[in-house]
C-alpha cells in the first residue's frame, strides 16, 4: 500500500467534490437548455461560478437542528452519505496507473459494500428527523435502495464472470478487445436502472418525491447538512457513471486521446444521460417501482447470469 | 346574454308540473319567473326534503343540485309577490336532459334562529353547501353530519354574509390580541382526529395522520387535506378549505355594479375574463341590455383564449405533479404567447377586467388578427409534440389510467361539471346546452372521455384546447363589424360622445360614472362553461347602485368535495395525481 501516492489520496476527494459542485451547475444549465429557458447564467462566464455562490451561501446558513430530531443521528446521517460515496471512489481506476487502490482485488465488492452502507444515510436521516414526510421518504428509500441493490449485485455477476476478477483494473483490461456493454447488454440495462434507483434520481427519486413528500427524507435538513446530501447525490451520480464506464464502456481505454480524457469523456456522457432522464421522464408510483424491480429486473438479471454462464462454459468446453 | 336568446327558451315545466302534482299544503307552490326566465317555486321548510327527494327520484339520476345558497332578506325593499321571510334558502336544480327543467326552489325562513333539515343524504354535494350557508348566514341544518365552519376560521363568531355583519375591518375597533385569546386561537388549530370524524387506530395498527398542506407543492394553492394513513395507503382524507376566502360575495354588496368587475377576475385567477363573462351577462339580463354582435364575438374569442391559457397551466402542472419536470416549461411558454395576444388586446395579462356592462372596454387593436392567426398556426404542432411527450409516455399512463375514476352517475350526484363531467362520457357542455353570447353560431365539438379517470380528464382538457382554437379561428374569420358596446343608458362607462352637446346626456354620464348605474330590481343568474366547469353569478338587485346579493357558484368548490371519495384506498402519489387532474384553483373554491 505504501506505493499509493499521498497526493492521489488528497486530490481524489477534492476533485470529486469540486466536480460534484460543478455538476449542479451543469445540470441546471442543461435542464435550462432542454426546457427552453436559460438556467443560471449570471455569476461568472456562462454562470459558471453559480456553484461557488451557492456553496458560499449554503456554508453561511444557520446550522439548524430541529428540536424534535434525534440530534446525534441527525448529524451523522449526511456524514455517512458523503463518506461512503467518497470512499467508493478509492477503488475506481481512472487510468491504468492512477486511482487510489484501483487494483484492489475485491474492488467491486468494496464499492457495493459502500453503497450498501450509503442506504443508512437516507434511512437514518428519515428516521432521525422525526417528521412524517421525512419518515415516509426514509421508508421508501429503505425499500427501494435495498431492493435495487439486489439487482445491481446480480447484474454485475456477468461482468465478473467474464473478466474472472473483482479487481476493477482487471475488468477494464478484460475489455481491451470488446466493451462489456455488448456481451452484457442485459446486465448493463439492469445496472443502469439500479444505479438510478441507488442515487435516487428522477424517475426513481421517490425517497425525495418533491411533489408528494415536499423533500422526502431531507425535509428537515438545511444549511450545510442539506448541502452534504446534495453534493453526495451528485457525487453519487459521478460514481455510478464512473462505474458504468469502468464496467461496461472499457474504462480509460480508447485510441489517440490520453487515458484520463477517455475516462472523463465516457463518464460525462453517462452523467449527461442521467440529466436527460430527469428532464424527460415522470416518476412511477412506489409500488410500480417495486414491481419493476422484482418482476422484471430480477428475472432479467438472473437470465443474464445464466446466459453468461452457459456461454462461458460452452466456450471452455469447446 | 342577449334577451332574444333567453326568450327563445321553451316555457319551463316538467319539474314544475311534478311539484304542482304533489299539491303540497299549506300554500302549495307559487311559481314566479325571474328575469333570467328560470322558474322559482316557494316551498315550505316542512316539505322541502320530500319534494327534493321526489324530484330526484323522478329525474332518474339526471338532476343536479347545481347550487345551494341563501339570501338575507331583512333589508330588501323590492320583494313584490314573494312570501315574507328573514332568510331565504335557494336550491338551484338543473336537469342535464333539458334546459326547461331548471328551477330555483326557495324556502322562506322567518325564525330568529333559522333552521332547515339537511339534504346531504339526498345529494351528497349539499354537504359543503350547507356548511357554507351555516358559516356565512348562520342557518342551521338539522341532522347534518358535520356542520362546522368551512370558509371562516373555527374561532369565528359571526356570520359574515348577514346584512348586520360589517364588511370592512375599518367598521370595527382596531384589532388586538390578548395572550388568552392567542392561546385560544392556537388551541383551536391543534389537530384532533375525532373532531374530523377519523379514528386513531384500527384493530391492529395505529394510523398516521398527515397534513398535506396548507402549504405543499402539489395542492395548487393554500389547501389542506388531512390524511389518515396506513403506511402509504390512504384510509380517509378530509379536505379543509377556506384559507383563500376573501369574501368576494360580500364585496359584491359594497362595490358598484361596474367596479365589481375586477374582483371577478380574481375568482378563478387562471380564467381572466372568463369570470367577467357570467357577471356582466347577469347584470345585462337585469338591466335589459342587448349586447351588439361584435362585442359578443370579441367576448367569446377572449374567453376561449383564456380557456387555452388555463388548460395549458393545467396540462403542465398535471405532468409536473406526476414528476415530469419539463412539460410545464413548454406550456408556460405557450401560455405566454396567449398572454401577449391578450395583452395586445386588453393591455393586461392575467386579470384584464376587460368586459363591461353592455360590451367590452375597447375595440380590437389594429393587427389583432395577425397575432391570433400566428398563434393558431403555432399551437397545434406543439400540442402534437406534447402528446408524444406526456400522453403517450408509459410511466405517465401508469400513473393516471384507472386512477381517481368516478362514474357518470357519481359525477352528477356530486355536482361535477366541465371537463370532469365530460371525462365520464357525458357529452354535456353549457355552450351547447344553453348557448350564450354567440356560441350558437359557432361550430365546435364536445370532447368526451370514457372512464372518468385522471387520464381521461387530461385527454378532455387537451381536446378542448383544440376545440377552442377552432372557435377562435371562426371568430377571426367572421368577426362582425359594428359597435363594441350597447347603446343603452345603463352601459358602463356610459357613452361619452354627446355629453358636451346636451345636458341630459351629461347628467346621465355624470351620475353613471360617479355613483355607477342603478340597475332595476330583480333577480338574474347567468352561467358560463368556464375553464373548470360551470361558473354562475346569481345577482339580486334591490334597485340600487350595488348588488343586494352576489352569489358566485364556482365549479372548483363542488369538485373538491369529491376528494375523499376518490382517494380512499389509494396511495399518496395517486392522491397527488387526482388532485392535479381535478383542475382547480383555491380562489375559485373559497372566493
Amino acid at each position: 500500500m505504501s506505493q499509493i501516492p499521498f497526493l492521489a489520496i488528497v486530490l481524489t476527494p477534492l476533485v470529486i467534490l469540486a466536480l460534484a459542485t460543478l455538476l449542479t451547475w451543469v445540470e441546471r444549465r442543461l435542464l435550462g437548455l432542454w426546457q427552453d429557458r436559460h438556467g443560471p447564467n449570471r455569476v461568472g462566464p456562462g454562470g459558471l461560478f453559480q456553484a461557488v455562490a451557492d456553496g458560499i451561501k449554503i456554508l453561511f446558513k444557520q446550522d439548524w437542528i430541529p428540536p424534535f430530531a434525534d440530534k446525534a443521528i441527525f448529524v451523522l446521517a449526511p456524514t455517512i452519505g458523503m463518506m461512503t460515496v467518497l470512499l467508493s471512489f478509492g477503488a475506481i481506476p481512472f487510468t491504468a496507473w492512477s486511482g487510489i487502490v484501483g487494483t484492489l482485488n475485491v474492488g467491486l465488492l468494496f464499492i457495493l459494500g459502500m453503497m450498501g452502507l450509503g442506504v443508512y444515510a437516507v434511512v437514518l436521516a428519515g428516521w432521525a428527523s422525526n417528521s412524517k414526510y421525512a419518515l415516509l421518504g426514509g421508508m421508501r428509500a429503505a425499500a427501494q435502495m435495498i431492493s435495487y441493490e439486489v439487482f445491481m449485485g446480480l447484474s454485475l455477476l456477468g461482468v465478473v464472470m467474464i473478466a474472472g476478477s473483482f479487481n476493477l483494473h482487471d475488468i477494464v483490461m478484460a475489455q481491451t478487445h470488446c466493451w462489456f456493454i455488448l456481451p452484457q447488454c442485459l446486465g448493463f440495462l439492469v445496472f443502469l436502472l439500479a444505479g438510478i434507483a441507488e442515487t435516487h434520481r428522477l424517475p426513481f427519486d421517490l425517497p425525495e418525491g418533491e411533489n408528494e413528500l415536499g423533500a422526502g427524507f431531507h425535509t428537515e435538513y438545511s444549511g450545510m447538512k442539506f448541502g452534504m446530501f446534495f453534493i453526495a447525490e451528485y457525487a453519487g451520480i459521478i460514481l455510478i457513471s464512473s462505474l458504468v464506464t469502468t464496467l461496461y464502456l472499457g474504462g480509460w481505454q480508447g485510441p489517440l486521446l490520453p487515458a484520463a480524457l477517455w475516462f472523463l469523456l465516457k463518464t460525462t456522457s453517462v452523467v449527461i444521460f442521467f440529466i436527460l432522464l430527469r428532464a424527460a421522464l415522470p416518476r412511477p408510483r412506489y409500488d410500480q417501482l417495486m414491481a419493476l424491480g422484482w418482476k422484471i429486473l430480477l428475472p432479467l438479471s438472473l437470465l443474464n447470469v445464466t446466459a453468461t454462464g452457459t456461454v462461458l462454459m460452452l466456450r471452455a468446453a469447446g | 346574454m342577449s334577451a332574444t336568446v333567453l326568450s327563445d327558451r321553451p316555457p319551463p315545466h316538467s319539474l314544475l308540473e311534478n311539484i304542482a302534482a304533489q299539491n303540497l299544503p299549506p300554500s302549495g307552490p307559487t311559481a314566479d319567473v325571474t328575469r333570467d326566465n328560470v322558474a322559482v317555486v316557494w316551498i315550505s321548510a316542512a316539505t322541502i326534503r320530500a319534494t327534493l327527494q321526489m324530484l330526484k327520484d323522478h329525474a332518474q339520476g339526471h338532476l343536479m343540485l347545481f347550487d345551494l345558497t341563501a339570501i338575507d332578506e331583512r333589508e330588501r325593499i323590492h320583494r313584490e309577490g314573494q312570501p315574507s321571510s328573514s332568510f331565504t334558502v335557494v336550491y338551484h336544480l338543473m336537469s342535464l336532459d333539458s334546459r326547461a327543467d331548471e328551477v330555483r326552489i326557495k324556502v322562506a325562513l322567518t325564525d330568529h334562529a333559522p333552521s332547515l333539515p339537511s339534504i346531504s343524504d339526498i345529494w351528497p354535494n349539499a354537504n359543503w353547501y350547507e356548511r357554507e350557508i351555516w358559516d356565512l348566514f348562520g342557518i342551521h341544518f338539522d341532522r347534518h353530519p358535520f356542520l362546522r365552519r368551512i370558509l371562516t376560521p373555527p374561532t369565528w363568531t359571526d356570520h359574515p354574509l348577514r346584512k348586520d355583519h360589517h364588511a370592512r375591518a375599518t367598521e370595527k375597533p382596531p384589532y388586538s390580541l390578548t395572550e388568552d385569546q392567542e392561546k385560544y386561537e392556537q388551541n383551536a388549530l391543534s389537530f384532533d382526529p375525532s373532531l374530523w370524524g377519523m379514528k386513531r387506530h384500527s384493530d391492529h395498527s395505529d394510523f398516521m395522520f398527515l397534513n398535506l398542506g396548507p402549504n405543499h407543492p402539489s395542492v395548487h394553492g393554500v389547501f389542506r387535506i388531512v390524511l389518515q394513513l396506513e403506511g402509504e395507503r390512504i384510509v380517509d382524507a378530509v379536505p379543509d378549505i377556506g384559507f383563500h376566502h376573501r369574501g368576494a360575495e360580500k364585496m359584491g354588496e359594497r362595490q358598484s355594479w361596474h367596479t365589481y368587475i375586477p374582483y371577478t377576475d380574481r375568482v378563478d385567477y387562471l380564467g381572466g375574463v372568463m369570470n367577467n363573462f357570467p357577471y356582466v351577462m347577469a347584470v345585462e339580463t337585469l338591466a335589459g341590455i342587448t349586447v351588439p354582435p361584435r362585442a359578443q364575438m370579441i367576448r367569446v374569442m377572449l374567453a376561449e383564449l383564456f380557456r387555452i391559457a388555463s388548460h395549458l397551466v393545467f396540462y403542465g402542472t398535471m405532468a409536473q405533479d406526476v414528476g415530469q419536470l419539463s412539460p410545464v416549461f413548454y406550456m408556460f411558454t405557450d401560455r405566454e404567447k396567449v398572454f401577449s395576444i391578450i395583452e395586445a388586446i386588453c393591455g393586461f395579462r392575467m386579470h384584464p377586467a376587460w368586459f363591461r356592462i353592455g360590451g367590452v372596454a375597447m375595440d380590437l387593436p389594429t393587427g389583432w388578427d395577425g397575432l391570433i392567426r400566428t398563434f393558431l398556426d403555432y399551437l397545434p404542432k406543439r400540442l402534437d409534440e406534447y402528446d408524444a411527450m406526456v400522453m403517450r409516455n408509459p410511466i405517465f399512463r401508469a400513473r393516471t389510467q384507472g386512477i381517481g375514476a368516478y362514474t357518470k352517475a357519481e359525477a352528477i350526484e356530486w355536482g361535477v361539471t366541465g371537463p370532469g363531467l365530460r371525462a365520464c362520457g357525458l357529452e354535456w357542455d353549457y355552450r351547447k346546452y344553453a348557448p350564450y353570447a354567440c356560441y350558437d353560431q359557432l361550430d365546435f365539438d364536445i370532447p368526451t372521455g370514457r372512464n372518468g379517470d385522471c387520464y381521461d380528464r387530461i385527454v378532455v382538457h387537451i381536446e378542448e384546447i383544440r376545440q377552442s382554437l377552432r372557435i377562435i379561428r371562426q371568430c377571426l374569420e367572421h368577426m362582425p363589424s359594428g359597435p363594441v358596446k350597447a347603446d343603452h343608458p345603463l352601459t358602463t362607462p356610459p357613452p361619452k360622445a354627446r355629453t358636451m352637446h346636451d345636458i341630459e346626456t351629461l347628467i346621465h354620464h355624470f351620475i353613471n360614472v360617479s355613483w355607477g348605474p342603478v340597475i332595476p330590481p330583480g333577480e338574474a343568474r347567468a352561467c358560463v362553461e368556464a375553464t373548470k366547469g360551470l361558473n354562475s353569478y346569481s345577482l339580486i338587485s334591490d334597485g340600487g347602485t350595488t348588488s343586494y346579493r352576489t352569489r358566485i357558484r364556482t365549479p372548483s368548490f363542488a369538485h373538491l368535495q369529491m376528494i375523499p371519495l376518490l382517494s380512499r384506498g389509494t396511495m399518496i402519489a395517486d392522491l397527488i395525481a387526482i388532485v392535479g387532474s381535478i383542475d382547480f384553483v383555491m380562489a375559485d373554491v373559497d372566493r
